[in-house]
């Protein structure tokens, strides 16, 4: 081949048509394709992940309405669906039913947040300094293993009855989660990017703010996502336990609804703890699909 | 980087003349890791004088140095005897092109511009310019992923020029890519190095890559890594890798690569 064929630096040789091709990027025939298609395909995914969990509630709902029928249990005890579904439309015109939302999340809110800050510097701590990952490291994921109810009567007597004992046993649950996300986040930022960091002259604020901070946050958002089930699940733990007067909260209700045989509204909180635990789920897991497609990674 | 860009002055040839801006010196410089027992030469003795905008290839098997050389020069690492002077800032470019994956190609450009200090207000217009210039302009908005092999080491390479260095050290940065994209890299590296005036010390363990791209070739022994031949490539440019001289040159020096290794076996 002469080298008058393909001079260097003219544009379009092989290589960058090649280059070009690869790239995902909205090439000329995507105007071709119109946004119509586009618009049913997101309506085909969208059924596609819909219907399985349509279909898992109708299932439920008529084992449910079976074993209800076939009276195993008096419906007093167990009751029937319907009879749920219309305790529940009762409820939500209570203010009672959405003081107890407010304070059940309030409360979660609160600890978590605090778990959050607790958690982050501890991770950072045993990160970055290696006597203190000697000393605590472990003990951390000790923690994670323990049932948090197991704090409880140790909160009860370290504060009493009150809302310091719950948020206590929240912190508790939720933070070794969150402390653990960031430190195998930390631990597993590829050497690739701290080593380009300092070739670009970072100094290590700059190298921790823009390369090791982010690099990390995938597993960071993992962490906190099971945090918040922990928090959730020993808050539940917690106000079934410690119950306020004049305090209306999910658990409490759900307590009161127990001690005056009331079925119905027993399981009607239950479905409403489910659900609110399913939001929050909701919540982390899309952030961090989102940010895991950004960064190209594999999306289920 | 030992040198500031102020001290510049042009090249005279004398020894004990400081180095030009851009240029590179490197005086019987020898690095050893480890101590006692354990000690190894990964460098031994290296002369190499590197004029301002020259594009030197540095070629041999693995494990020769090569890569030690560069991290030298880069400032990674510290010569253990000899001296090195360098004639500027020292930027330095992968096989991969390590690209922060939460940021879009223009945002991996402006995060270096930041990083030297230019202002927030001149960091995007400045970063769009620099990818305009790899060609990339349209790309600016992609994240890495979305990106070929090829793109990316662009990207790398629009980055290297966000450092505002006179000198850039490239470790085998195509190794990676296949046959035409890296052909097509050739003649980016060759255009971006050759309009900003950029000395190279492009390190590959391909002989042919080195005659296509090099004004000179030096070629690396190992156990201990040394310079065993320099050759002169006064080829005219564009040159292509299937150019016949090309092919030609390659040959010449893989015989006197071959012949090192052969001393060593033997």
């Amino acid at each position: 081949m002469s080298v008058d064929e393909r001079p260097a630096g003219t544009g379009t040789s092989g290589g960058l048509a090649t280059a070009v091709g690869a790239a995902s990027g909205p090439g000329p025939l995507a105007p071709l394709v119109g946004a119509d298609s586009d618009r049913s395909r997101a309506l085909t995914r969208a059924w596609a992940g819909t219907w399985p969990k349509v279909g898992a509630v109708v299932a439920f709902v008529a084992i449910w309405q079976a074993v209800v029928l076939s009276g195993w249990r008096p419906e007093f005890v167990l009751p029937a669906p319907l009879t749920v579904a219309q305790t529940l439309g009762d409820l939500v015109r209570e203010p009672e039913f959405w003081q107890a939302i407010g304070t059940t999340l309030r409360r979660a809110l609160v600890g978590f947040a605090f778990a959050i800050a607790i958690g982050t510097v501890v991770g950072i701590a045993v990160s970055r300094f290696r006597p203190v990952r000697a000393a605590i490291g472990s003990l951390i994921t000790g923690l994670q293993t323990m049932p948090s109810i197991v704090w409880f009567p140790l909160a009860i007597l370290l504060f009493g009855l009150n809302e310091q004992a719950i948020t206590f046993v929240v912190i508790l649950g939720a933070a070794p989660s969150i402390a653990n996300g960031i430190i195998s986040g930390i631990d597993h930022v590829p050497p690739a990017f701290t080593r380009l960091g300092t070739v670009l002259g970072a100094g290590s604020v700059d190298l921790y703010r823009h390369f090791v901070i982010p690099a990390a946050l995938p597993s960071y958002v993992a962490g906190l996502n099971q945090g918040w089930a922990f928090a959730w699940r020993s808050l539940m733990a917690g106000e079934l336990l410690v119950i306020i007067e004049g305090k209306p909260s999910l658990g409490s209700r759900l307590s009161f609804a127990q001690d005056f045989n009331n079925a119905p509204e027993l399981i009607a909180y239950m479905l409403v703890i489910l659900v609110l635990g399913m939001l929050a789920d909701t919540v982390f897991s899309s952030q961090s699909r989102r940010m895991r497609r950004r960064r190209g990674l594999a999306v289920d | 980087m030992t040198v500031t860009e102020n001290e510049a002055r042009p090249a005279s040839g004398a020894a004990p003349e400081p180095v030009a801006h851009g240029g590179v010196r490197l005086t019987g410089v020898t690095k050893v890791f480890g101590r006692g027992a354990t000690a190894t030469t990964a460098v031994q003795d290296v002369d190499l004088d590197v004029r301002p905008g020259e594009f030197v290839t540095i070629v041999g098997a693995s494990g020769c140095g090569k890569s030690t050389l560069l991290s030298l020069v880069a400032g990674l690492e510290q010569v253990t005897t000899g001296t090195l002077e360098v004639g500027g800032r020292v930027a330095l470019m992968f096989q991969e092109a390590t690209l922060l994956p939460w940021l879009t190609a223009a945002q991996n450009v402006a995060l270096a511009l930041k990083l030297r200090g230019v202002a927030r207000a001149e960091r995007t217009p400045q970063a769009h310019a620099l990818l305009e210039r790899v060609r990339l302009g349209a790309y600016a908005d992609k994240r890495p992923h979305e990106l070929s092999g090829g793109m990316r080491q662009r990207v790398a390479l629009a980055r290297v020029l966000a450092q505002d260095a006179s000198v850039v050290c490239m470790d085998e940065p195509l190794g990676a890519l296949d046959a035409m994209t890296r052909d097509h890299m050739h003649d980016e590296i060759e255009r971006v190095a050759g309009e900003a005036g950029l000395t190279v010390l492009f390190v590959t363990h391909n002989v042919r890559e080195a005659v296509r791209l090099g004004d000179r070739a030096v070629l690396m022994g190992s156990s201990p890594g040394r310079v065993v031949h320099t050759e002169h490539i006064d080829l005219p440019r564009p040159r292509r890798m299937e150019d016949p001289e090309v092919a030609r040159r390659a040959g010449s020096l893989t015989a006197a690569l071959r012949e090192d290794v052969a001393r060593h076996v033997g």
